[in-house]
């Protein structure tokens, strides 16, 4: 007996025909939560040229390195101040458990930084939670009220989320609970499929006077960040500066989502590495850097892509996916009562396994993160997430500072681009550092 | 002895000498601790943002055309423009009332979550968008994508609708009396029920107008794109 001649397509492999064959079946297309899952040039593939004899390095454990940042300081009267360059990014309350919410506020609080809201409105629990609390103002206006904008630190216009430029929020309607369609003023159940354009101004010299009617209702006190997903990076920073943004936040393509078309995550928008690069370029033809801070989101998740990003230029990082994953999100287990209890089985019937999860959107999280099931929300107790939580982003802050202090930076933000080479061709042209080893940035006249 | 004679129960701005900052701080942090209630804003001259944010049970007449999103976010407070709106005139009001005796532009009332938008000429597009509990009478017609995507809430429209009302709408109810030249995915005309009627009346009696309830139509959602299905996406 032969064996079969088994030779798979490359166009047509294993698992394009099994979406084919899917779409075939349901006419739907397929809806998932998290990032991009595909390859894409990131800051793995940039390196540290550290100290060595023609730069001094700082002792490790003993000398100071400053990670203080300060972000909205170009207009408003109080802008924010952190005492590390991470921020926990906007995810919404629906996305995620109130008690989510509330972690994410307790664990930010302690370590300094600040949370942000999400489509669906502010929550008391992330209200009192959060010290620093950056409210946001969706096209969906889900929930969007004047006393919450006053009792904010900050406002962030969302223009549009890395994992989905030009598309609409999603929450499917497991998740539409009674708390979260009153807050969203919705029917319960519903299917919500939001706006992605924002009902009250159109392009970007309407953003200017909308900027000015939200300094006008806050007094000119918080700061206004606006934020856009990663595509015209160049052009999207520059207009946004033209309208009056304090901060500016761009979201890469690996940015993640509660909810979205797997097409929309997996092929629209441009990688964090290259939206970076073209932010600063923008910042620096206007001569802005400095003056308005940019925060750069979209698969950052170490200490390592923190100071990366800011020896590129970035002034603070904001992190989605990595913070959920630090309270639980694909482990194979939750804790109960002080004790692991396995969430193997909840992933099976799920149709996945830990480590491969990305079911936010049906609501049935095993590890109780991205949930409104009332048992399952109980899986993640806020003060255990926000323990994890704050383990970790001080664990990312600290290789933050390892690295500047092998760079010879007393301040994290003293990290800049001559310290940063890269490992491929295509890193190399899209962060604009030269190609490891030469003197080569591609794109580049020498 | 001090001079004990009561202060003044209003306050003016001209805006052809005061500055817009100093009207919106007043408006927010003065005018109820010096016993204010009632301010005269003159000459505005198309200028944007004026009065918005208020939070409080103040009337605000403002005397001349304004910019884009007078009386935004208003909560408690009566805005009367004695003149036209720009964009966004009352967007995401919250409670309160706000009038424009004149025509408004796009977007009025766009996100309110409540109170009550008069607008006694016309409104153009996108009326009423994403509305989420506030009431809306327009004496006039309306332009295109009014009451789009509107969750909740009221909108009477005495004149007629232009293209796509109604589009994607979730529980607002729309009232119109002329012609709608179409409506929008998912919405639909029902039956004027008694309580239709009477909502109709009401309305039109906040905001000064006699028109005759029975002369409106009732158009709400299908609710055919509520959930997910494939037979309910192909029109998008």
């Amino acid at each position: 007996m032969t064996a079969p001649h088994l030779e798979e397509s490359a166009g047509f492999d294993r698992t394009t025909i099994e979406y084919i064959q899917r779409a075939a079946a349901s006419g739907l297309y397929e809806i998932r939560g998290l990032g991009a899952k595909r390859r894409v040039p990131n800051f793995d593939d940039l390196l540290f040229l550290a100290a060595s004899l023609s730069r001094y390095p700082l002792e490790g454990y003993r000398e100071r390195c400053a990670t203080k940042t300060l972000l909205g300081t170009r207009f408003a009267s109080r802008p924010i101040e952190l005492a590390i360059p991470i921020t926990v990014a906007g995810m919404s309350f629906g996305a995620l458990s109130a008690r989510v919410k509330e972690a994410l506020g307790r664990a930010a609080t302690e370590v300094g930084t600040s949370t942000t809201t999400g489509d669906g409105g502010m929550t008391t629990e992330e209200r009192t939670s959060s010290k620093t609390l950056v409210y946001q103002c969706l096209p969906s206006r889900y929930g969007f009220d004047p006393d919450d904008v006053r009792r904010a630190d900050a406002i962030e216009i969302v223009i549009g989320q890395g994992a989905k430029p030009g598309g609409g929020g999603m929450l499917l309607g497991q998740k539409v609970n009674p708390r979260v369609a009153r807050m969203r003023t919705l029917p319960e159940g519903v299917d919500q499929r939001s706006a992605s354009r924002h009902p009250d101004w159109t392009g970007p010299d309407d953003l200017v006077i909308k900027i000015k009617e939200l300094r006008e209702i806050t007094d000119w006190e918080k700061p206004i960040y606006v934020k856009v997903g990663a595509t015209r990076v160049f052009n999207d920073v520059k207009l946004a500066v033209h309208a009056g943004a304090d901060v500016i936040v761009v979201d890469g393509m690996q940015g993640g989502t509660a909810a979205t078309q797997t097409v929309f995550i997996e092929h629209v928008g441009i990688p964090t590495l290259a939206a970076l690069r073209q932010a600063i370029d923008a910042l620096d033809d206007l001569n802005m850097r400095g003056t308005v801070q940019l925060i750069i989101s979209g698969g950052i998740r170490s200490g390592a892509d923190v100071a990366k990003a800011l020896a590129m230029g970035a002034d603070a990082v904001a992190i989605g996916q990595g913070v959920l994953i630090a309270l639980g999100c694909n482990s194979d287990s939750y804790i109960a009562g002080g004790e692991h209890v396995s969430a193997v089985e909840d992933y099976a019937r799920l149709g996945t396994a830990p480590g491969f999860c990305h079911h936010c959107h049906t609501g049935k999280c095993p590890v109780g993160v991205t949930t409104q099931d009332p048992a399952l929300e109980l899986r993640l107790d806020p003060a255990v997430g926000a323990k994890r939580l704050k383990n970790y982003l001080k664990t990312v802050n600290m290789e933050l500072t390892t690295i500047a202090r092998a760079c010879g930076k007393q301040d994290v933000h003293h990290l800049e681009k001559e310290d940063l080479v890269a490992l491929t061709v295509e890193a190399a042209a899209m962060a604009g550092v030269p190609l490891a080893g030469t003197s080569w940035i591609p794109g580049r006249q020498t | 002895m001090a001079n004990l004679s009561p202060l003044p129960a209003s306050r003016e701005f001209d805006l052809a000498r005061d500055s817009l900052r100093d009207l919106n701080l007043y408006l927010h942090r003065h005018a109820v601790g010096e016993g204010i209630s009632r301010i005269e804003v003159r000459n505005p001259a198309g200028a944007h943002s004026v009065a918005c944010g208020l939070d409080a049970q103040l009337d605000v007449q403002i005397h001349g055309h304004v910019g884009y999103y007078a009386a935004g976010m208003n909560k408690h407070a009566s805005v009367t423009v004695h003149g036209n709106a720009g964009p966004g005139a009352a967007e995401n009001m919250m409670s309160g009332r706000v009038h424009v005796k004149g025509f408004a532009s796009t977007a009025a009332g766009a996100s309110a979550h409540g109170g009550l938008l008069i607008i006694e000429g016309d409104a153009s597009l996108r009326c009423g968008i994403s509305l989420k509990g506030g009431d809306i009478v327009v004496g006039g017609s309306v332009g295109s994508f009014s009451a789009f995507m509107a969750q909740a809430g009221r909108m009477v429209i005495c004149g007629d609708a232009e293209d796509a009302l109604g589009d994607s709408l979730y529980e607002a109810v729309i009232y119109v009396r002329g012609k709608v030249r179409s409506l929008g995915a998912d919405a639909r005309v029902e039956p004027m029920a008694a309580a239709d009627r009477a909502a109709v009346k009401q309305l039109l009696s906040l905001a000064g107008l006699a028109y005759d309830p029975a002369e409106f139509k009732r158009i709400a959602s299908a609710k055919s794109l509520y959930h997910w299905h494939a037979d309910a996406d192909q029109e998008y």
